[in-house]
């Protein structure tokens, strides 16, 4: 791009957004100093994809101002467009044609001559993988191999700002790790990036800075330890097996925990945050020998950005509800 | 300049689709060559018009309605990019604001031309003739062209608004049936009853039949002059509603397709 890259930083202050009765967003504030990599984390419906939308020029917020790289995203909504990348959170790709014709086509719209749209796609479909596949309407590819071509249409350009609604949702573990590899490399570079995520292993494993939206406002912001540290305490995680074991033990648990629960009905596995780990651990087992529940597996742990996420918003992130 | 450049990257994009999409094939190829045999074989002999051959009458109004149906792309591609989320890509892309529309308008002159050629060949089989000048018949071509390509501008509003491909077709052969048959297409103007004569020749498919069939120069000796203004200037009253339909119809596409995605 051409664009002065002095300032690819992305900020937002008070973004409200309503459709109808629903408020998507409800004053979110946001910054995301340049060159760095800011995760925003929420549950489904939580405004991500909203956020994401104001941002990239989609969508108008109803009030709020919002800047990307120095443009102001409401005043020069075309400048942003110039300088931003975007991964929709569902891939928009022509199936009819090419992974190579895609990038060839979007590089273009970019304004980058045909050539140039052209290699530069080849070499992302290389580092993608994608190479045996450049030649095939995308209708024969899979999903997953849809979604990759997807997000290297938000990279053809290299654009200094990054946005990416959920962009290895639908991913297998290895093309997981090569995108992440590839954001890296780009962040490196220098590139700003806003991702959306259900997965918090990969705000843990990517972002500089996480932000947990709920009801389209920012509940809590820090870094991954920050945010684990402020869960505090050990948790008790217990498997069991057998009838109503799972209520029993939901009730010895809670007895005490000192926040929500988590239970996973059809696998017996419930997980309980606790102050005094040891403590808890022998008061739990001792119960549950004298009710005769069958255990599975009991055990301490410390806190993961699972569990910030379930005491932050009372729910769990559906992609680790239905895996 | 950008407008030019992205409008031909986009209708590029769509000419590379005709080849891929078998039913976009199936609708250029087929159903002309249907049309002209059903209407020569079955009504070639059973309607008469005066002093005439009816298949040759019979072309110019195959032709007209083919290119006005062809429009229909225009609206099915634009609802199904809206579907597959592409139009809100090209909306995040620094790209002109009307160029996704106005490619996909250039992109369905093509399906339309191949659709006129495959019809005048099926045409030829059956022993229409172009019986005028070879200008004449250019210019009659370029017409067909130039109206379907101001008329899918308005097949365009239609594909922004509305959900899915699905619905265009739908909502579209509501509007195209009546609009193409209450006409001179498949028969002369003069023999339609009581209010819908007025309606079909001042219909802008009936001027754009009548001026094609001038143009073919297959309209039978000794036809009476027809005595509605618009079909006595046929060319002029067509180029005038194609004109009037892009000025109306372009701006009104590229503010929905500004909005599209916001939905
Ligand atoms: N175009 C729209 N029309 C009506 N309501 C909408 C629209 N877009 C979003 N919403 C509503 O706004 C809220 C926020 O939606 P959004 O898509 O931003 O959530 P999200 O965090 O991206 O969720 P997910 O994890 O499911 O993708 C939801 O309640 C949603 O139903
Ligand atoms: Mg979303």
């Amino acid at each position: 791009m051409t664009s002065s890259p002095s300032d690819t930083s992305v900020s937002a202050r008070g973004l409200i957004k309503t459709y109808g009765e629903v408020t998507a967003l409800a004053g979110l504030d946001l910054d995301v100093p340049g060159g760095t990599v800011l995760g925003l984390l929420g549950p489904n419906g939580a405004g991500k994809t909203t956020a994401v939308s104001i941002l990239t020029t989609l969508v108008r917020p109803d009030s709020g101002s919002a800047h990307v790289a120095g443009v102001d995203v409401m005043a020069d909504p075309r400048g942003v467009r110039s300088r931003i990348g975007l991964s929709g959170q569902y891939a928009a790709v022509d199936e009819h044609l090419t992974a190579t014709e895609n990038l060839e086509m979007i590089g273009c719209l970019y304004g980058m001559p045909r050539r140039e749209a052209r290699r530069r796609g080849l070499d992302l479909l290389e580092q993608f993988r994608l190479m045996e596949a450049s030649d095939r309407p995308l209708k024969t590819f899979s999903g997953g191999m849809r979604r990759r071509i997807d997000l290297a249409g938000a990279l053809v350009a290299d654009p200094p700002v990054l946005f990416l609604d959920e962009p290895t949702t639908g991913l297998d573990p290895r093309s997981r790790g090569e995108l992440w590899d590839a954001i890296r490399e780009r962040v490196k570079g220098g590139t700003t990036v806003l991702l959306t995520t259900q997965y918090l292993e990969e705000a843990d494993q990517l972002a500089d800075e996480i932000v947990v939206i709920d009801h389209g406002r920012s509940i809590a912001k820090g870094t991954a330890e920050q945010l684990k540290r402020r869960v505090g305490g050990e948790h008790l995680d217990v498997h069991v097996s057998g009838d109503g074991a799972v209520a029993t033990t939901e009730s010895i648990l809670a007895a005490v925990a000192t926040g929500p629960l988590r239970i996973h009905h059809d696998d017996g596995e419930l997980s309980a945050p606790v102050s005094n780990g040891v403590e808890a651990l022998s008061t739990v087992l001792r119960e549950l020998e004298s009710r005769q529940v069958t255990i599975v597996d009991i055990g301490l742990r410390r806190p993961t950005l699972d569990d910030v996420f379930m005491e932050l918003t009372g729910h769990e992130a559906e992609a680790e509800v239905s895996s | 300049m950008n407008l030019l450049r992205d409008s031909a990257t986009i209708a590029r994009r769509n000419v590379i689709r005709i080849r891929r999409v078998p039913d976009v094939m199936a609708f250029v190829v087929v159903q002309p060559i249907m049309f002209v045999l059903l209407f020569a074989y079955v009504f070639g002999g059973s309607i008469d018009i005066p002093g005439g051959n009816y298949r040759e009458f019979l072309m110019a109004g195959i032709f007209s309605q083919t290119v006005v149906f062809g429009a229909t792309f225009t609206g099915a591609g634009l609802a199904e990019d809206m579907q597959k989320g592409l139009i809100n890509r090209f909306r995040s892309l620094p790209m002109s604001r009307s160029a996704v529309v106005a490619g996909r308008t250039v992109s369905d002159v093509v399906y339309n031309a191949l659709s006129i050629i495959v019809m005048s060949l099926a045409g030829l089989a059956v022993g229409w003739r172009i019986r005028g000048s070879f200008l004449d018949a250019v210019v009659a071509f370029a017409l067909l062209l130039f109206f379907a390509y101001s008329f899918s501008w308005v097949m365009a509003c239609i594909g922004l608004l509305v959900p899915t491909p699905e619905v265009v077709n739908n909502a579209t052969f509501v509007v195209l049936f009546p609009l193409t048959f209450i006409a001179n297409t498949f028969v002369p103007s003069d023999n339609l009853p009581g209010v819908l004569k007025p309606i079909a020749e001042w219909n802008p498919v009936s001027t754009l039949t009548q001026a094609v069939r001038e143009g073919f120069g297959n309209l039978p000796v000794g036809t009476p002059e027809p005595t509605a203004w618009p079909l006595q200037n046929a060319t002029l009253y067509t180029l005038v509603w194609a004109a009037i339909l892009i000025v109306v119809f372009a701006p009104i596409a590229t503010r929905l397709y500004q909005r599209a995605g916001a939905r």
